[in-house]
């Protein structure tokens, strides 16, 4: 996969030593000592990635799971499940295309796949709205979520949006509403259901297919209440401040994990999934057929009331107890 | 998204719209007369006394605007005087991420806190409505715009699992401009999933949820418990929607249309049950129990 084109400032020099190292592949003959700078480049390149890779602040890694190249939900279709059944209908009003819901098989296991899809194209990107879905596409998600149920098929979803869609249309068909019937449902839903961040988690709009009993993220995928560039222009009043909004809302998978909000992070190739999507789809699937043979081992009562306590403790407070006259902090 | 930049979600904190959802509040002292003998309304403009708009529960006697009212007012307003007793008021906010913009949060929790006389946007327990005991809660859009943090989903979370348990109606009105509190940053997303998850226990077990809309109700607010009321009401002309106007507008780039994300714009596309005039509000909610609840 070509990064020169689409590289990111901090990937300067990745980039400049991957044009080292083409530029003396090509080179005729290749004598030994030539192999020998190849190998002694790669070694540099290595150490490079890792160490840019091992230092990322919160709004670098935003730029990563931004990244153009970055996998996105097809790519997974594609590379981690053995077969996809798209189904298109919210059976209201459209078929939302940054929304995609189906039946997949994953490694023979059957289940409900459900995720945003941004687009690769530019075509497919202005048909997918950018991967910010419209109600139709979050009253399509609970539609097959509900199928699913009732068929006793267990349901992954594939969050990768900036957030809902904000336009005239989206609010006339409700979606606020729709968001919110999405998430009370999926509280509820009598099957295992696992969510992976595996890009942009943002907001309301991740959050309507992101209530589960397994959350995780990919290991630079974010998840926030809001963009940092949103948060910027409310609080610092100018987008310029992006980059400390990104640090100061704390969004990054170490964060989450650490806050107890995802119960996983699931490790990222070096130099990040776009520079290697088989390793990540590899990496990816893995952690879901462990987690669902893990969840598929609890009784449903169990599971739903596992899944109720795990969103229950969330929150943190202070709470002062009358008798004794001292706080405590929750969770 | 021709700006390139991405599209805010919905849990923002939109201070600068729905600019007239902020009169009739509490004004900041350095813009004078805090406890004067006059206000501006915020629907026709008009200037009129004080005292006559606190006797119509803070509506407008000229143009029957409804401006601000505080979580107390509401209390005042919609419950049987003297019944309220407050429950979980020993919950204050923290600040988990050590959140600072150009203010400290904490220090902007101590100024809210000073200003409203509120440990935080929310007041919940139980009171009766015409006689029929209920679980009430209110978000306060005075306290951080009515954002919902950790401390407004805990209490709320507990007025739902209390209401589930003694089998009373709910009520929950809402006002909030802010929708989920950026500060608290994901643990305020989360809320929206932990309120959204009592609410589907309510509903199973056969509870009544009135939900009341006023101005403004957006983002996380809106996209959680607050369009969960298995009856909405709202109160006329209120702003309510997911994405605040200014970011649509910064996206599509056109003109909102008139009367866009108002009560009557919801009832219009269905998605309230009733616009209900706040003078209205208590026998409203009395009869729909009359018909629905647990009493």
């Amino acid at each position: 996969m070509s990064t020169t084109a689409l590289s990111l400032p901090f990937e300067k020099r990745i980039t400049e030593i991957e044009d080292t190292i083409r530029k003396l592949e090509v080179l005729e003959p290749r004598t030994g000592d030539v192999r020998d700078q190849i190998r002694a480049q790669r070694k540099v390149l290595n150490e490079t990635v890792k160490s840019i890779y091992s230092g990322l602040d919160p709004w670098e890694t935003v730029r990563v799971a931004r990244h153009p190249d970055r996998p996105q939900l097809t790519d997974y279709i594609d590379l981690v499940f053995d077969e996809f059944v798209e189904l298109h209908g919210d059976k209201f009003f459209g078929d939302d295309r940054a929304m995609r819901t189906g039946f997949a098989k994953l490694d023979g296991m059957k289940l409900m796949l459900v995720g945003h899809q941004k687009g690769k194209t530019t075509k497919e990107r202005t048909e997918c709205f950018f991967g910010c879905a419209h109600p139709e596409g979050y009253r399509k998600a609970m539609e097959k979520m509900k199928l699913a149920a009732k068929y006793g098929l267990p349901i992954v979803t594939m969050i990768d949006t900036p957030g809902a869609y904000p336009g005239i249309g989206a609010e006339e068909r409700g979606q606020a509403q729709v968001i919110a019937e999405s998430m009370m449902a999926m509280s509820r839903l009598p099957v295992p259901i696992i969510c992976v961040v595996i890009g942009e988690g943002g907001s309301g709009g991740a959050l309507g297919i992101g209530v589960g009993d397994r959350v995780a993220v990919l290991e630079y995928a974010y998840y926030s209440v809001i963009s940092p560039e949103g948060c910027a222009g409310i609080l610092w009043k100018s987008h310029d401040f992006a980059p400390q909004a990104a640090g100061a809302l704390k969004i990054t998978s170490k964060h989450l994990h650490d806050m107890g909000i995802v119960d996983d992070v699931v490790e990222e190739p070096l130099g990040a999934a776009h520079r290697d999507p088989y390793q990540m789809a590899g990496r990816l699937k893995m952690y879901l057929l462990k987690t669902l043979r893990e969840l598929e081992q609890i009784p449903t009562d169990e599971l739903l009331s596992q899944r109720y306590e795990k969103y229950r403790q969330m929150g943190r407070y202070l709470e002062e107890s009358e008798a004794s006259n001292s706080t405590s902090e929750n969770s | 998204m021709a700006t390139g930049k991405p599209p805010a979600g919905g849990a923002e904190k939109r201070n600068q719209e729905g600019k007239s959802g902020q009169e009739g509040k509490p004004t900041r002292e350095k813009r004078g007369v805090p406890s004067g003998l006059w206000l501006r309304c915020g629907g026709c403009g008009a200037t009129v006394f004080r005292k006559e708009v606190e006797q119509r529960l803070s509506t407008c006697p000229d143009c029957d605007f409804h401006m601000y009212l505080s979580a107390a007012g509401r209390i005042a307003a919609v419950l049987d005087d003297g019944t309220f007793e407050e429950w979980d008021g020993n919950l204050s906010p923290t600040d988990p991420l050590e959140f600072e913009d150009k203010k400290k949060y904490r220090e902007r929790l101590i100024a809210e806190q000073k200003r409203t006389g509120l440990r935080d946007a929310v007041m919940s327990g139980s009171g009766m409505i015409r006689a029929r005991r209920v679980a009430f809660g209110v978000t306060d859009s005075a306290f951080i715009m009515g954002s919902m943090g950790s401390v407004v989903g805990e209490r709320l979370t507990r007025l739902v699992e209390r209401a589930t348990e003694q089998k009373l109606p709910l009520i929950i009105v809402s006002g909030s401009g802010g929708g989920a509190r950026m500060h608290e940053g994901i643990f305020s997303l989360m809320q929206m999933a932990k309120v959204s998850a009592a609410l589907a226990r309510y509903s199973e077990a056969g509870g009544l949820f009135i939900s009341v809309l006023t101005n403004p109700t957006m983002g996380g607010v809106a996209a959680s418990f607050a369009s969960l009321g298995n009856v909405i009401f709202a109160e006329p002309k209120a702003l309510i929607g997911f994405a605040g106007p200014r970011t649509i507008k910064a996206t599509i780039r056109i003109e909102l249309p008139e009367g866009f994300q108002t009560s009557e714009f919801l009832l219009e596309h269905g998605y309230i049950d009733r616009i209900v005039r706040r003078a209205e509000l208590k026998s409203e909610i009395a009869r729909v129990i009359d018909y629905c609840g647990w009493s």
